[in-house]
């Protein structure tokens, strides 16, 4: 998808950011530490982020950006106003979570991974997410939808369109 | 301590926090004040109870009444009958919680019955995030007698004689790996805990961190003491959100009551805690792997030897336990080694925890003494298999495990016996299947997590699962062939042996175990070109019933022309022509048409 990064509009947030770096800094092994506060502070990992963080630390971007891309929970590109994430726990699976990723996907026309052009909605294939007796499980942002079957999907999707 | 006449129990657990516990806890309280109930009756969350499926639960104590699903609009009820009127609101009792007008205890259960909480004893009981609870349930005590009474090497053996086991999926003796520690030469040592709980079914140690900090925190500092270190991380995944919450101000409470930071209990014994957040990478598990995350890199495993006892975090001598195999120890310190043996068999004493999940009656968390069967947890805790129908097979160990069939429900539970079946304990997922799950795409389902998670350091792992997927998929696809399947299986033996780490020796697991198994199945996908449980959709055949009335629409609008039959007489599908593409079905106005 298509997005520019704004370092103007986002100087107050950058200023936030060196201040977690500055007290992050002395620490053992810091990068970790940082990239989770920068995601939390931006929502995502844009390159210009990932630079500052290598300048500040004095590691070369070529291994921030490895770290970044390695964890998945790292992103690089904004995520929706709405994290949709469906649980692929295997206790899930086996109850059926696949065709609930299925009709969301096909409702929103989105992939896993992605996010919508009007950045309402990212999909996400999450791991257990430990509410097995609930299972198949779906979440949007911090809202949880239980026992849930395919047909459900579109109303679900609609309370938050 | 003001003295209450009622305590209100509520489940804090992930799952019944889903059903939206943290809800009824809030109107709970506020109903509570409204009444001027607030210096009678007190509120407490706690960590998970284990019986996921009847949640949310809230218990009402003295009288012990068990309330299950729990919704918001039934807090009125339960304030204004039981906790103001003292009548137990019968409607709300969990069903096998009450019989014959009598109330029964939480462990009179069935699914509690069987059960030994050793390390689950306190959640579902105290308030983990008051450590004066914890306290309470002579916490901190096991850290205390071990700084003033015992040496460091007298805690090793304790542990050694113990037997204790590692419980995140390997099964290495504990007190042997507290003792490589102690005797590596490395100036500076560190205490790792990992709570990196990656098996995609499984929620153990979530559940004890977020039910029982403290024990975590207790078993880490008696570890760094045996050990001589002085630094610890948990390494947690941020998966976890209320975990690594309850966690930190465990740690804050810690600290402020001088149980952790510098000199404990006035011994000079010094121990600094710090939580760092895993990212999302199942390899993380792996303790090499885990080592390099902490230490700000990608997250992949290194060659073993030199083992993190020698050469660990920043080159340093490092233990890593689990969180189950910590939570033990307090206990063992305090109750002994004897006390600890005689739960669980010779090989495997103690209890292990499981997840149980899937198909299954009663899903949640299970604690069993070691050797308990596979039917005992399936259908005397489990409560079997819902909807009546058939158990097909049982899945242990995750992504590195395998599947169990019927044939083995007998099989004790211990490390040996489930890898002699080809399955493996792993780090307590326990996921049930029935009649209607295929275990072909079960297996796809896991090398697929695999081919995503492999760190791609080396090649047997990240190639080979790939191509096991591949073949997989073709299988599922209806279009693999006989020599497929034998090259699935060398390829699974070759990956297993060849692989760096542990992630790519067991991923191929969950494929060998279901060939060895249910090779029939992987046969009907190739040979007949079916999927016996009708869950692979390419390989669905469409079938005309006897409800069709002939009324030639399907015929009209099937594009290849496959359907014939006659005007008022029931239609055939010619299934070598039909393409699947399902316009008939949507057609069809009787629903005459089937996809099986």
């Amino acid at each position: 998808m298509e997005f520019k990064f704004d370092v103007k509009k986002n100087s107050k947030k950058i200023d936030e950011l060196k201040k977690v770096i500055t007290e992050n800094k002395n620490k053992k092994g810091p990068l970790m530490p940082i990239l989770h506060q920068a995601q939390k502070i931006f929502g995502y990992l844009p390159i210009e982020i990932q630079k500052i963080i290598s300048e500040e630390l004095n590691v070369p971007l070529a291994e921030v950006y490895g770290v970044a891309t390695f964890y998945a929970q790292f992103s690089l590109i904004p995520k929706g106003k709405y994290t949709i994430g469906v649980c692929l726990g295997t206790a899930c699976y086996v109850k059926g979570a696949q065709d609930i990723v299925d009709r969301i996907k096909e409702q929103l026309d989105l992939e896993v991974g992605g996010t919508t052009k009007d950045r309402k909605f990212s999909l996400q294939a999450t791991r257990c997410i430990g509410a097995c007796g609930l299972a198949p499980v779906m979440t949007v942002n911090e809202d949880v939808y239980g026992k849930l079957n395919p047909d459900e999907v579109p109303d679900i999707i609609k309370k938050y369109k | 301590m003001d003295i209450y006449r009622s305590h209100v129990i509520i489940c804090g657990g992930t799952g019944c926090t889903s059903s939206n516990s943290d809800k009824i806890e809030e109107k709970m309280i506020n109903n509570i004040k409204d009444k001027n109930l607030d210096k009678e009756v007190k509120v407490v969350r706690t960590g998970c109870f284990g019986l996921c499926e009847a949640g949310p639960i809230v218990v009402v104590y003295p009288e012990g009444a068990f309330y299950s699903h729990v919704k918001l609009k039934d807090v009125d009820e339960i304030v204004n009958e039981h906790l103001l009127k003292g009548r137990i609101v019968e409607r709300l009792l969990y069903k096998e919680a009450f019989s014959e007008g009598k109330l029964k205890s939480v462990n009179e259960i069935d699914f509690y019955k069987k059960q030994r909480r050793i390390v689950l004893d306190n959640c579902g009981v105290i308030n983990p995030e008051d450590i004066d609870e914890y306290i309470a349930y002579d916490g901190y005590m096991a850290l205390g007698k071990v700084l003033t009474e015992m040496r460091p090497l007298d805690v090793i053996n304790e542990i050694k004689k113990s037997g204790l086991r590692g419980r995140g999926g390997g099964g290495f003796l504990t007190g042997r790996k507290w003792e490589l520690t102690y005797n590596a030469n490395s100036d500076i040592k560190y205490v790792i805990c990992n709570a990196d709980e990656g098996d995609p079914g499984a929620f153990m140690d979530r559940s004890i961190l977020e039910g029982d900090p403290h024990a975590v925190i207790e078993a880490m500092a008696i570890a760094a003491y045996a050990v001589g270190a002085n630094n610890g991380y948990v390494y947690i995944r941020a998966e976890y959100p209320i975990a690594v919450r309850r966690l930190q101000i465990a740690i804050d409470q810690a600290k402020e009551k001088g149980l952790l930071g510098e000199n404990i209990f006035e011994t000079g014994f010094n121990f600094h805690l710090e939580i760092r957040l895993g990212a999302g990478a199942f390899v993380c598990g792996e303790e090499t792997a885990l080592i390099s995350s902490i230490e700000g890199k990608r997250g992949m495993p290194n060659n073993k030897p030199p083992y993190p006892s020698d050469k660990g975090l920043w080159n340093k001598s490092s233990l890593i336990n689990n969180v189950e195999t910590f939570a033990n120890i307090p206990k063992i310190i305090l109750k002994g080694s004897d006390w600890f043996r005689e739960i669980g068999t010779e090989k495997s004493p103690g209890t292990k925890v499981f997840a149980l999940g899937g198909k299954i009656k009663n899903t949640g968390l299970v604690e069993i003494p070691m050797g308990t069967t596979l039917r005992e947890v399936i259908y005397d805790i489990g409560g079997g298999i819902p909807n009546n129908k058939e158990f097909k097979a049982v899945q242990t160990g995750g992504p590195s495990g395998g599947c169990l069939t019927a044939d083995l429900i007998e099989t004790p539970i211990d490390f040996e016996s489930l890898s002699t079946f080809g399955s493996m304990m792993g780090s307590g997922g326990m996921i049930i299947m029935d009649e209607d799950n295929c275990m072909v795409d079960i297996a796809r389902f896991f090398i697929d997590f695999t081919v995503d998670e492999s760190c791609g350091k080396c090649t047997p792992c990240r190639e080979g699962t790939k191509r096991m997927l591949e073949i997989l998929e073709k299988i599922t696809k209806g279009k693999g062939e006989l020599e497929d399947i034998d090259n699935l299986e060398s390829l699974a033996n070759t990956i297993k042996q060849a692989s760096l780490c542990g992630l790519g020796q067991t991923a191929p697991n969950p494929v060998l175990s279901t060939l060895k198994y249910f090779r029939e199945e992987y046969e009907a996908h190739v040979i007949d070109r079916t999927c016996p449980t009708g869950t692979c959709k390419d390989l669905l055949s469409f079938y005309i019933t006897d409800e069709c009335k002939g009324c030639t629409k399907c015929s009209k609008a099937c594009p290849v022309d496959a359907i014939e039959g006659k005007v008022k007489q029931k239609h055939i599908i010619d299934r070598d022509k039909c393409i699947k593409c399902g316009e008939c079905i949507s057609q069809c106005p009787f629903d005459a048409i089937i996809k099986k």
